[in-house]
């Protein structure tokens, strides 16, 4: 299938050089997802394309197609105008495709230089590495990039601006053309950043092709050459990055209809029940507070690492706050476990179901009944018919499908483990609920389900708290949203001035 | 699908069912086949007296590996039981030189027992260390102690009215030991499968973080199976010193790897999450039938921890063997 790019996209041809590596209308689905639908992206040689979208809009699902990760369904990968496949990370890393990730692949326990060269080591005699010569050739990279940075070094001995010299000191050895980085200054100083982008200039005047993908508008404005745009999975635009302004770009990421699928409420906002004063973490988070009716969904939106989780596993007890004070029904409680806040009244539904939520190996009327067996037995001792009458009330009430309650939760889909981890935790009867990314990674059909579900509760007089990456959800759901930033809050919004341009705005910092 | 009135059963297995397909009934198998093999091949076998001496090769390791089985299902283990039998035993036999009735031994048995695991039990669940490096360490410290105490000598001299615990018999050929060893084995029955301290085991075993986040309070739990895992301990120790009359730092040497044998021979996942104690109980009986009737045969020791160790070996890679047997031809 041959792209005609001016056919499905009015866009100006940016560039007219050919590109080192083009993706033409490349299509990923997962089960019950389709991640990327027929995207097509053109990367030129000594130029910064930036990648921009929401978080889910399919940016990561790129890289991995990119690096060998995940295999497309459909559409083909071009370097040089050939067509060619990447069935493994090594046959992207041969091509000249190399990324640098959020979080570096790197090894903590190795040298600078074996980090380096791990896969491609220098080699002597008898096919054994040649420490010396490796040592000396990881030396001129780094210097090549100004890091001063001694080989010898054991990774895990350097700061996380250092790691990343090392990971693109390790893109600079394997001589990539294409270079992905995935939001490379997330974790970085202003100072660090400066020299990052120093760094940038050198790569693009060494003729490498680069992927940026950041949520920091000033600094796609400050080294982006060309711009694309992703949102739920589609392309939506791509351009010259001179011909585009910041409004026109968000506009781009989230322009599109958010109210039709979500429920009506009924605004019921009763008597306050959750006040939170100036939470503090010494890494995480600082200066929390806010309050919580009963009746009201208070939304948390704000970018992935904005620290919205940490603050809520902080309430649930799993972390402890470094200072701070919570209310509960007008009374002072200091949570230190999640059974104290259990305990309390407050619930919390992670994010990381299979890990956090829910004990897949057990089945669905234990992982119901396991924060309330103080009511379903009878002095410390099980009372299975019990169990079984309450695990059915409240799977029931959200609709669970299951062979029956004995059907362990793993062989669930991810839409009926969330119902169980959620009827976990309504039978404990709580007060105040967070859910953390309650829809994500569930099918359309579940998630009208539990956003349904979540307006019922509000309704019922339950205090509810949603963390969402997704705008339409917070825009959907919420009565008020707090949108956080590098563990702050930014902005606290009421139903009627929210708007997708002022979350982002408010979440990016711009 | 809009049916409303659904309902979602409770089970589509039986109890019964799902015991019958299970781990305990070929265990309990092999147990009958040991016996059968046991009675044609040796004359003696067929003893009451020869019987109730048998029991005595599992009873206290038994006891030990009743609570070792909560504490493997819940992610733990601990290796220094053996150790802290012969601290306890020796704490007993210091005790018996200046003059401690029975009362007070037993007293001492269970509190150093106590002690040696809240110790274990202090360092897995305060300090977040791994537990089999702690209990590695402790394993060396509690006998090393023993050592230092003793030297190459022994205790000896225990109150006549102490070897009852060892020696006694309740009724005809059943022994003290046994009773002791039944009783256990039901309390720890109930524990695990009727409780919900057994409900929170199991879901420790099977994910400690999903547990934590479900509101159990995880440390607490595995601190009491250090505590019931060192308090057996102390319970096998009365039992062995009294069986023995005497103190050697030297006693219960390698005990810790048989117990663990018992539990996972009786079906308990090494990596946490599965198993049960009427499994346990088989496998106890499976361990004592196979040295009895080897020892009946005039086979030496180490012929038999051989046998033992390919028991093991065989009746766990059977199941799985069988699995993809029957995998493969599935798929022709």
């Amino acid at each position: 299938m041959l792209m005609q790019p001016d056919q499905t996209h009015d866009l100006p041809k940016v560039e007219t050089g050919p590109p080192i590596l083009a993706l033409n209308r490349v299509t990923k689905t997962f089960p019950g997802v389709t991640a990327l639908s027929e995207v097509s992206l053109e990367l030129f040689p000594g130029k910064v394309t930036a990648l921009v979208g929401e978080n889910g809009a399919g940016k990561s699902t790129v890289v991995k197609i990119l690096t060998g990760i995940y295999q497309p369904d459909g559409g083909e990968i071009e370097i040089d105008g050939t067509p060619c496949r990447f069935p493994t990370a090594q046959a992207a890393g041969d091509a000249g495709v190399t990324a640098i990730h959020q979080e570096t692949v790197l090894f903590d326990e190795l040298s600078v230089a074996e980090n380096i060269f791990l896969g491609h080591a220098p080699r002597g005699r008898f096919g054994l590495i040649d420490t010396a010569e490796m040592i000396e050739k990881a030396r001129a990279i780094l210097v090549g990039i100004g890091a001063q940075i001694e080989p010898r070094t054991k990774l895990k001995d350097l700061g996380i601006a250092n790691k990343h010299l090392v990971a693109i000191a390790r893109a600079l050895s394997i001589d990539a053309r294409v270079v992905i980085m995935d939001e490379p200054t997330a974790a970085l100083s202003q100072k660090e950043i400066e020299e990052l982008y120093v760094l940038v200039e050198e790569l693009k005047d060494q003729g490498k092709a680069i992927l940026f993908i950041s949520h920091k508008f000033d600094e796609i404005f400050r080294i982006a050459d060309n711009y694309t745009v992703f949102r739920d999975g589609a392309l939506v635009g791509t351009g010259s990055i001179a011909d585009v302004s910041e409004a026109e770009l968000v506009k781009m990421m989230v322009g599109r209809d958010v109210s039709q699928i979500f429920p009506n409420r009924a605004h019921n906002i009763g008597d306050e029940i959750l006040v939170v004063e100036g939470y503090e973490h010494p890494t995480e988070f600082a200066d929390i507070g806010f309050t919580l009716h009963r009746g009201q969904i208070l939304g948390f939106y704000g970018l992935v690492g904005a620290g919205r989780s940490e603050f809520m596993q902080s309430i649930f007890g799993i972390t402890r706050p470094s200072s701070g004070v919570l209310r509960i029904d007008g009374k002072q409680v200091d949570i230190r476990s999640p059974a104290d806040a259990v305990a309390n009244g407050i619930v919390y539904v992670p994010e990381d179901r299979g890990k956090q939520g829910a004990i897949t190996a057990l089945p669905i009327f234990q992982n119901v009944t396991l924060p309330s067996l103080g009511r379903t037995s009878r002095n410390g001792f099980l009372q299975l018919a019990e169990e079984f009458k309450l695990a059915r009330d409240f799977t029931e009430r959200l609709d669970l499908r299951a062979a029956s309650l004995d059907t362990d939760v793993g062989n669930l889909s991810g839409g009926n483990q969330q119902k169980v981890v959620i009827a976990k935790w309504l039978a404990t009867q709580p007060k105040v609920i967070i859910l953390d990314e309650p829809t994500k990674g569930i099918d359309i059909g579940s998630k009208a389900a539990v956003h349904e579900f979540m307006a019922e509760l509000a309704a019922q007089g339950l205090a509810v708290i949603m963390v969402s990456s997704e705008i339409p959800e917070i825009m959907g759901m919420s009565d008020r949203v707090i949108v956080m930033r590098e563990g702050r809050i930014a902005a606290e919004l009421s139903a009627d001035t929210m708007t997708p341009e002022t979350l982002v705005r408010h979440a990016a910092g711009i | 699908m809009s049916d409303t009135s659904r309902s979602i059963p409770d089970r589509l297995q039986s109890p019964l069912e799902r015991r019958l397909k299970s781990w305990e009934t070929l265990l309990l198998a092999v147990a009958v086949a040991i016996f059968i093999v046991n009675s044609f091949t040796s004359p003696y076998f067929l003893n009451a007296w020869n019987l109730s001496d048998m029991t005595f090769n599992f009873t206290e390791k038994a006891m030990i590996a009743f609570a070792m089985a909560l504490l493997i299902i819940a992610g733990e283990i601990d290796l220094s039981v053996a150790s802290i039998i012969a601290l306890a035993s020796t704490a007993m036999g210091a005790a018996v030189q200046l003059g401690v009735g029975t009362p007070g031994l037993v007293l001492i048995g269970l509190g150093v027992g106590l002690l040696c695991g809240a110790f274990n039990g202090f360092l897995v669940t305060r300090m977040g260390l791994p537990s089999i490096v702690v209990t590695i360490g402790t394993m060396s410290l509690f006998r090393g102690i023993s050592y230092i105490v003793l030297g190459d000598q022994a205790y000896r001299g225990y109150p006549s009215d102490f070897a009852f615990f060892g020696q006694g018999y309740v009724f005809w050929v059943i022994s003290f030991e046994f009773v002791l060893f039944a009783c256990l084995a039901l309390i720890y029955f109930v524990l695990l499968h009727k409780t919900n301290f057994g409900r929170a085991v199991y879901a420790i075993g099977n994910n400690a973080v999903g547990a934590e986040f479900s509101g159990i309070r995880v440390a607490r739990v595995k601190f009491i199976l250090f505590l019931l895992t060192g308090l057996m301990s102390g319970v096998a120790a009365i039992c062995l010193t009294s069986r023995l009359a005497s103190t050697r730092p030297s006693i219960a040497v390698g005990w810790e790897l048989e117990i663990v044998t018992m539990v996972v021979l009786g079906g308990v996942n090494i990596l946490g999450g599965s198993g049960s104690i009427p499994g346990v109980v088989i496998a106890a009986f499976v361990m004592g039938l196979v040295t009895f009737g080897l020892g009946l045969l005039n086979v030496p020791g180490i012929v038999m921890s051989i046998v033992i160790g390919a028991l093991l070996i065989g009746v766990i890679a059977l199941p799985r063997l069988w699995e993809n047997w029957r995998m493969q031809a599935a798929k022709r």
